[in-house]
Parts: C-alpha cells; structure tokens; sequence
C-alpha cells in the first residue's frame, strides 16, 4: 500500500454497467438464495405447480388432438360410416323369457342400393361389411376375433395398408374363397415364429387361406369398434363378403349370459366415402333421412368422423381454456407468492440495503439486485417446474393408454412465462428497497 | 496547518420537521477540513454528531448551507451522484461493523470497488491485501458472524480503504469494543494517520480524542471548540 496522499480532486472513476458486473450479480443471488435454501424452495412453489402444470396440460391437448386426428385418418375424414345396432326393444324381449327364433335388425343390402341410388352422383364408393365374432384357431392357438367380410375397396377407403402380402381380389369376392387377411396384433398372436403368409386358420370349421397382413394400428381406436365388439383393428380377420355371407349363414347365433339367441343382420358397417369432405356432413344427415324413412326401428347409427373430430376439437378447445386459466391462476399465484416473500426479505435486509448505499451503491444496482434475485428465484420455479411438468405427461402415457405429446416449445414458453412472472412480480419490492433512504435504512435495527 | 482543504462546510443547518415539532440538529455549523487531519468530533448525547457525519458522508444533504469536497459542491447534488462520490471519495467506519452478513470477507471487503464498476481480480487483489494489512489475511472465506467484534471492526475499516477515501469517517468506532479490542483499532487509526489518510472519529472518550490531532466540540448542533490537541 503506498503511502502518498490520495489526490483530492481525481476524476471520479466510471461505475459503467457491464456484463461482468451483471454476472456477479446473478452469482451474489444464487448465493443468496441458495443460502436459505428451504425458504427459496416453498417460495417457488407455486411457480412450479404453475409452470409444470401448463407444459403438462398443453402435452394432454397435443396428445388428445394428435389422437383425434390419428382416429380421423383411419376413419376417412371423406367417409360416413352406418353400423347396424340392436335396438333396445329387441334387447328388452329378448331378456324375458319369450324369445323369438331370430331378431331381425340392421342395415340391409337394399339400404345400401337406395342410397347409392339417391346419391348417385355424390358418393365415390360404398364398402360394406359383416363383422361375425368368432374364435379363429391356427393348430393349438386360438384369438377370440372379430371376423370382417368385406370388399376389396375397404383398406382403401378406410385408410388402412396390407402391411405383408396382400388383399383379396374381386375375382375371390366372385368366387367366394377362403382366404383371409389378418390384423397384425392377431398375427402375432396366431403365429409367434412362423410365416403366416401361405398357412391357414380355422373358423367354426371352415379353413382359410392367409394371404396377407394388415399394417400396426399403434392408437386406440374409438369410434372403430362395432356393435358388441371391444376388439381393435389389429385384432381383426378380414375375409371376402361372399365368403362370409356363405359360411356364416345370415342368422347369426350368440352366446349370452342367459343361454344363446340368434339375429339375423345382413350388413353390420357400411362405409360411404365421398370425393373429398366439404358435403360429409350434411351427406351423413341425407344417409340418415333415408335410412330412417326405411327403418322403423332404431337398428342403425350413422357416424361421420369428420363430425366427430369437429366435437373433439370443441370440447379440446373448451379443456384447454379451462386449464389454461387454471394454469394462469396458479402462475399468478405463484408469483404473487414471490413477491410476498422478496417483499419480506427487502424488510428483513433494509440495514443490508443502507451499507450498500453508504458504499456507493446507486438505486438502480439495489432495483437490479433484488429483481435479479425474483428473476432467479422464479426461474429456479420455472425449471423444477419444466422438469416435473414433462414427467408428468411421460408418467400418465405410462400408467394409463392416453397419448400426450409434448411440442418442444412448450418449456421454452413455460420458463419464459417464469421470466416474466419473476419481472413483474419482483419490480415492486425491488422499487420499495430502491427508495429507502439510506440514512434511516442504516438506523434500522 | 499546511495541508490543503479537502472539505468544506459552511453554515450548515440540519432540520428534521417531526408533525409539528421542528428538530434543528445542525444550527450554522462551520468546518474546515485539511489533507492528512485526524480530527475527533465530540460532544453530549444528541448534539448532533452523527447528523454531521451522514452530512460530511454525503449520505443526508444538509437543510441549508454549503459541503464543498475536493472542487465540488455536493450539498445540492442529486441521489445517483451522491452515491457516486459515496463509493469513490468516502470510507465508513460505524459503531456496529455494518458488514454484509452472507458475504465473506474478501467480498465484504470488496464491496466498494464492486460498486465502482472494477473487475473482479483487480477488486478481489485489492482485498486480500488489505485484508492482510488489518491482520486477517487467514480469515478472507470467513463469514462476519465467525469473528470477534474486534476482527469484524478490522474487516470494517479494511473495506473503508478498500476505494482509497479521501476521507475516512469512524462513527464511535470503539463504542462497542472492549478497551483491547478498541485499543487495537486505535493503533491501526494511527498508522492509518502516519501514511496521510484523512480521519474523522466521532467519540465520547476523552481518552481516544486525545490521541487525534485537532478535536471539534459540539453543542446543540453548533461548533463549541475547534482546537488542536497538545499531546
Ligand atoms: N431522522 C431524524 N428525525 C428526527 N430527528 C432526528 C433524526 N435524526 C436525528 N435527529 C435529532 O437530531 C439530533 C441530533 O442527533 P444525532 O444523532 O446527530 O446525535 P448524536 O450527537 O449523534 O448523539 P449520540 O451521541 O447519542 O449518538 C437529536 O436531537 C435527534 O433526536
Ligand atoms: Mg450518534
């Protein structure tokens, strides 16, 4: 240290605002906060409920959205799609103990020619099915299926890819053969090791020639499944129309709790595929006018997909309003939280706020250590809470078949949003230490 | 008195408005300053001793009258500036140490230069050497709460030197010292005296004033003696 008298009248160093300065000042907050460590974690609390549950709620939507539109593509958003249903009469009497010797219902082949008759000029194609539940057995294995006789323009219409081999033919339709095309999950099942491809499989008796695969169906399928059939797509059979119409008989017999009963249905699904989806909607209300001018009972349901991802999307909509206000209440409250504590800890540390003073600390380097630490303090809420928020959607599409997508930038928005919350909520009490006076901050026991 | 005037005031009055009670704290009080002054400021209970020193520290502008440091009148300046000439011009000294409880040392020491805009290594250099200079260069990564009054006194008058004051103000430095402790902080004003450095010590003990230089007296808020002290 020398020791020459320091000159009175020097130049007032240069106190200039740098990025070193401010990096100190981030690392004196860490210090800071990291110094009460519990206190800064129930502080942050809120933030982090706040921020985990919006990365988790729009991973919900994306999920469901993502989903819906998945169910949408293999329905056909250019399809209308009439399934026969039991009407609840017939299901009434058939419980008592007068039973008829076959229920009737459903759609027929003549509905299917009236509209493709009415609707001539509209509709591209109509693919009709019967869907028979049956066991199919290949030497001791057996899958308990949903056995689908239909058209060579179903995977077409539907969507819906010979993943191995291939589909049927029209000349096999004209020949009623036995060949069938298994859903994928069934082929597995059927055949662990072998090719299926070339072998057959046994249905009530009847052989069947396996000439193709189905691809995988990876999403649940809502919306998929028929009249009495839990079963997905990859668990289902697909053999000619004729052919099924021949070995299966038109009366079906079905074992039941009670005993068996037997109905008689001609066409359990049809699919109306249009050129393209602008009319689909009011197509599925004339395809419902018409069948009901010829039904008089309540055996058919008409399902426009197309319709049904427009419900989806609102009801989506409405979720993600109502969590998205949710997800803001517990924002604000979570900064509101932070600001009630740095208003305490501005309290707590006026003597601390008057040395800085007297040492040459000017108001804007006590505003910017203090917002620095609501900023950190609040990031550090937003961090937790990004990391419980993407375990969050990973643990419910683990534990439950819902899909949840998180998009990349729903953390980056989720920890911005902490940001920002840290600079609203910490202006306030970094002002209120900002005007202190340094004189009565320093008396201040 | 050959040394040339650092600091000024003249006429200095201090007014607190308390509802309806005005407080006159300071009445007219005039002051001359030198290079290389040890001054004691002494006086009765609430005379105004420490209004005086937050006005020479630039921490209270005074109600009315003049403070003139180095060229500038400060008594008029605004808030910014006046934290400003704080930081590079004035060293503080209090009663109850004032260090920063969650800083070490070093940093507490530092803290000066920190707000001067100075790079960490020359500050953090700086530190460790004045550290070493008050005899706790073993004790920079201590946190205060670890020292003894008497050692964060030291730390205390460390970080007052730390920007190089021109003036250095002590306000009942010892009152909360036992006469050892005390003793040793005298010791280190006195070296601090020898190199040239400016000091002004606000005391009640006739015993420490007569160690200074030159000792002021107040009495209700006016200059009673200003005298030098015959050994
Ligand atoms: N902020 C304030 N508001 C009102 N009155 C004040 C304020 N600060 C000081 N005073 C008054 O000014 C007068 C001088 O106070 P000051 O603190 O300068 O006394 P002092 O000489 O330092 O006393 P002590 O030796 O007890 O420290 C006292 O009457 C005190 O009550
Ligand atoms: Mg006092």
């Amino acid at each position: 240290m020398n020791s020459s008298p320091p000159d009175p009248f020097k130049a007032l160093p240069n106190s200039g605002f740098t990025l070193s300065r401010l990096k100190r000042t981030v690392r004196l907050g860490v210090k800071s906060i990291y110094s009460h460590g519990l206190r800064s974690l129930l502080t942050v609390m809120g933030m982090v409920f706040g921020v985990s549950s919006v990365i988790a709620m729009l991973a919900v939507g994306e999920g469901a959205s993502f989903e819906a539109q998945e169910q949408l593509r293999q329905l056909g958003s250019n399809n209308i799609i009439i399934k026969s249903i039991k009407p609840a009469e017939i299901e009434q009497s058939s419980r008592s103990s007068y039973r008829p010797a076959a229920v009737e219902y459903g759609i027929t082949y003549q509905d299917i020619k009236e509209i493709e008759l009415t609707l001539e000029k509209e509709i591209k194609l109509i693919v009709p099915a019967r869907i028979i539940r049956e066991n199919v057995w290949y030497q001791s294995r057996k899958v308990n299926c949903d056995i689908v006789g239909t058209v060579v323009t179903y995977p077409q219409v539907r969507n819906f890819k010979v993943a191995v081999g291939r589909f049927f033919s029209q000349s096999e339709i004209y020949n009623r053969d036995n060949v069938c095309v298994l859903g994928y999950e069934m082929s597995k099942l059927l055949f662990p090791v072998q090719n299926p491809i070339g072998n057959t499989v046994k249905v009530s008796g009847d052989y069947y020639k396996v000439i193709g695969i189905m691809e995988e169906s990876g999403y649940s399928n809502l919306g998929q499944s028929e009249a009495g059939s839990s079963n997905s797509v990859s668990n289902r059979m697909y053999i000619p129309l004729t052919a099924a119409k021949h070995r299966f008989g038109e009366t079906l017999i079905r074992q039941t709790s009670g005993g068996q009963e037997s109905e008689t249905v001609q066409l359990h699904e049809a699919t109306i595929n249009l050129p393209n989806q602008d009319a689909v909607i009011e197509m599925g209300q004339i395809v419902e006018s018409i069948l009901e001018r010829r039904h008089k009972k309540d055996d058919f349901e008409v399902e426009v997909p197309l319709a049904l991802l427009r419900q989806a999307e609102a009801s989506a909509r409405v979720f993600n309003i109502v969590l998205g206000a949710i997800a803001g209440i517990s924002l604000l409250v979570g900064g509101i939280g932070i600001m009630n504590i740095m208003l305490a800890s501005v309290t707590e540390r006026t003597r601390e706020i008057g040395i800085r003073r007297a040492l040459g600390a000017k108001r804007h380097d006590i505003i910017l250590q203090f917002l620095v630490e609501t900023i950190l303090l609040s990031a550090t809420g937003g961090l937790i809470g990004v990391a419980l928020g993407m375990f969050v959607p990973l643990s419910i599409t683990y534990f439950t078949d819902m899909m949840t997508i998180i998009r990349f930038w729903t953390p980056v928005l989720a920890f911005s949003i902490s940001g920002v919350v840290g600079v609203i909520f910490g202006i306030y009490p970094a002002m209120r230490a900002a005007e202190m006076d340094p004189v009565e901050a320093l008396r201040h026991e | 008195m050959a040394n040339e005037i650092i600091a000024e005031i003249k006429d200095v009055y201090k007014t607190y408005q308390m509802g309806e009670v005005t407080v006159e704290a300071l009445r007219g009080v005039d002051i001359n300053f030198h290079q290389g002054d040890y001054i004691s400021i002494m006086g009765p209970s609430g005379c105004g001793k420490s209004t005086l020193m937050n006005v020479l520290g630039c921490l209270d502008r005074p109600s009315k009258g003049q403070y003139i440091l180095g060229k500038d009148d400060v008594s008029k300046l605004e808030d910014d500036a006046l934290s400003q000439i704080r930081g590079a011009r004035l060293g503080f000294i209090f009663q109850s140490y004032n260090l920063i409880q969650q800083l070490t040392v070093a940093e507490n020491i530092e803290l000066p230069l920190y707000y001067q805009g100075y790079p960490e290594s020359t500050s953090r250099e700086k530190a460790i050497e004045l550290a070493n200079r008050v005899g706790l260069g073993d004790r920079i990564h201590h946190k205060p709460f670890e020292l003894s009054g008497g050692q964060q006194q030291r730390v205390a008058i460390a970080r007052a030197l730390s920007n190089d004051p021109l003036i250095i103000l002590a306000d009942e430095p010892t009152g909360n010292l036992d006469s050892k402790s005390g003793a040793e902080i005298l010791n280190l004003f006195d070296e601090l005296h020898q190199q040239g450095k400016t000091l002004i010590m606000v005391t009640h003990s006739d015993e420490l004033a007569e160690r200074s230089k030159r000792c002021v007296r107040l009495r209700d808020g006016k200059v009673e003696s200003d005298e030098l002290v015959t050994a």
